[in-house]
């Protein structure tokens, strides 16, 4: 299979500057596959989204989309000014106008029917976050982007958000590339994991990732809990994290341990 | 029917109205409220050129007005904030304006024309110049609005739909300075951004879609138009303060009537 989005080598600066953000970034996402990237504040996350659907211009190395690929983005932090009036129905419109039909069916498949007449800021923010899916929906993407997309969310919410995320997968195919603070619900429901801090720290399923020294470094207490948690509701992963060597991943260090394709990520 | 000083002034006020209902939501929508000032500060200056090198006035202040809408988009691209960077342009081009217009003899007895409009005074050409130019910055704004939308409520949005909020940026700057430019004779350079700002901001409270708060302005700018100029008819009141007084009441009327 042909990977939707590869970078090879990507290096970014700070704008402006000689700085490097992300260096040597070896990424690729394929058809239908839930990836998603962790790591802390600064780490370069939101840089390497922005630099792979090319919002950002490479400092060194390339990034590579399959032609014709569509994406439906949703932003970090969406701020909308309030200055505006703006109706989720023509919200839903912008920048392509879409039929009335194809709105209420891309609101009722992310959960929020009928909210069409409402006007953004009215939203809650779990709702909101739906809205902008439903609209990212709308070009029929190969493939989703959603940067730290449950940010604002309460505990349900976040959870109700991510098996949403599933649902679309599973319907519509697309491949999903998500960026998260979330660890135990991303550890859940993403195919692979990339964690980053500047580089790629470690990269697998999320049982190789939890279980990976770089990770527990970067997160430490937090994960160690996300761990705990996520161990407790697949019990059958222990085998393998305890077959899986614990040892020091080098930087850059892609490859992946986990000794069968049975462990996918999905419960 | 233009023979008569009275009609040719509603024309005129009616050719602006067109234009400012859209152009002014924008303005609103992105908080450039005091770009419309230092753009409008800065014609002054364009006056005093006009005057000094015996070119058209409308000449003089498009050229400066779009020479400082560059100026100010191409700081904030670079990082300045823009409510500083504003302050700095808006006032020193209105100085310097000033300053320029002292050398000019013929011009310093008609200072208070540029500032303040003078409507009234409007020509055949002032009317084909406004109309013209109202219908093509419209027609402008209508061909992208989408686009121009779109990046009025999310950039980040607007570039992953392939849009470059630079290029709006700089099309909604330079169709403000046309429609300073324009409005200069009618509501002079001090009340420019009035007539943006205060119909807009009347028709926010009503409006559900941009598309109805870029109509609501604009009839609130042509019923602002009619009103200053008939009590400027009726009760001898300056035209151009009057159109923006009558403005500032329908603001205040919006206001009370969506609190009630």
């Amino acid at each position: 299979m042909s990977a939707l989005i590869e970078s090879q080598g990507l290096t970014i600066h700070r704008p402006g500057t000689s700085e490097p953000v992300l260096t040597r970034i070896d990424f690729r996402i394929l058809p239908g596959e839930i990836v998603t990237v962790v790591g802390p504040n600064g780490s370069g996350k939101s840089s390497l989204i922005r630099a792979l659907l090319g919002h950002l211009p490479p400092a060194s190395g390339q990034v590579t989309r399959r032609k014709g690929l569509r994406i439906g983005y949703v932003p970090q932090r969406v701020q909308l000014d309030t200055a505006i009036p703006m109706t989720v129905r023509r919200f839903l419109s912008l920048p392509r106008r879409v039929t009335d039909a194809e709105a209420e069916t891309a609101l009722g498949r992310t959960g929020v029917p009928g909210l069409g007449p409402r006007q953004l800021t009215q939203l809650s923010g779990g709702q909101f976050q739906r809205v902008l899916l439903a609209r990212a929906l709308l070009s029929q993407p190969h493939m989703l982007v959603l940067d730290e997309p449950t940010q604002g969310l309460d505990q349900p919410g976040i959870v109700a958000f991510y098996k949403l995320i599933e649902d679309v997968r599973r319907e519509t195919g697309a491949a999903i590339l998500m960026v998260s603070h979330d660890l135990l619900v991303v550890m859940r429901s993403s195919d692979r994991v990339v964690c980053l801090n500047g580089h790629v720290c470690c990269e697998g399923t999320p049982q190789h990732v939890s279980g990976a020294p770089e990770y527990l470094a970067l997160f430490g207490a937090d994960a160690e809990g996300t761990l705990a948690l996520y161990r407790h509701k697949h019990d059958h992963d222990h085998d393998h994290m305890s077959a899986m060597p614990a040892h020091a991943h080098g930087p850059g260090c892609g490859h992946d341990h986990s000794p069968s394709p049975a462990i996918s990520g999905t419960p | 029917m233009l023979d008569d000083f009275f009609m040719r002034a509603v024309l005129a006020g009616l050719g602006l109205a067109l234009v400012v209902g859209p152009l002014g939501s924008f303005v609103v929508w992105r908080r450039m409220a005091y770009f419309g000032d230092s753009t409008a500060h800065a014609a002054i200056l364009g006056v005093a050129l006009a005057l000094a090198f015996d070119i058209s006035i409308y000449a003089g202040t498009l050229a400066v007005a779009a020479m400082m809408a560059c100026l100010v988009s191409a700081l904030v691209s670079r990082g300045q904030a823009m409510d500083t960077m504003l302050g700095v342009l808006s006032h020193s081009a209105l100085a310097f304006g000033l300053v320029a217009i002292s050398f000019v003899p013929a011009a310093r007895t008609d200072l208070s024309g540029y500032l303040f409009g003078d409507i009234l005074a409007v020509g055949r050409s002032d009317l084909a110049l406004i109309w013209t130019g109202s219908v093509l910055v419209l027609g402008l704004l209508v061909l992208r609005w989408q686009r121009l939308v779109t990046s009025s409520l999310n950039e980040e949005l607007a570039m992953a739909a392939g849009i470059d909020p630079r290029t709006e940026r700089l099309i909604l700057s330079l169709a403000l300075a046309v429609v300073v430019a324009l409005a200069i004779r009618v509501v002079g350079s001090l009340l420019i951004s009035a007539l943006l700002i205060v119909p807009a901001a009347a028709a926010r409270g009503w409006a559900r879609t941009p598309e109805r708060m870029a109509l609501g302005a604009g009839l609130v700018a042509a019923a602002s138009v009619l009103a200053g100029l008939w009590s400027s008819l009726r009760l001898d009141t300056p035209a151009g303060p009057s159109i923006v007084a009558a403005a500032a009441i329908f603001f205040l009327l919006s206001q009370a009537m969506r609190r009630a």
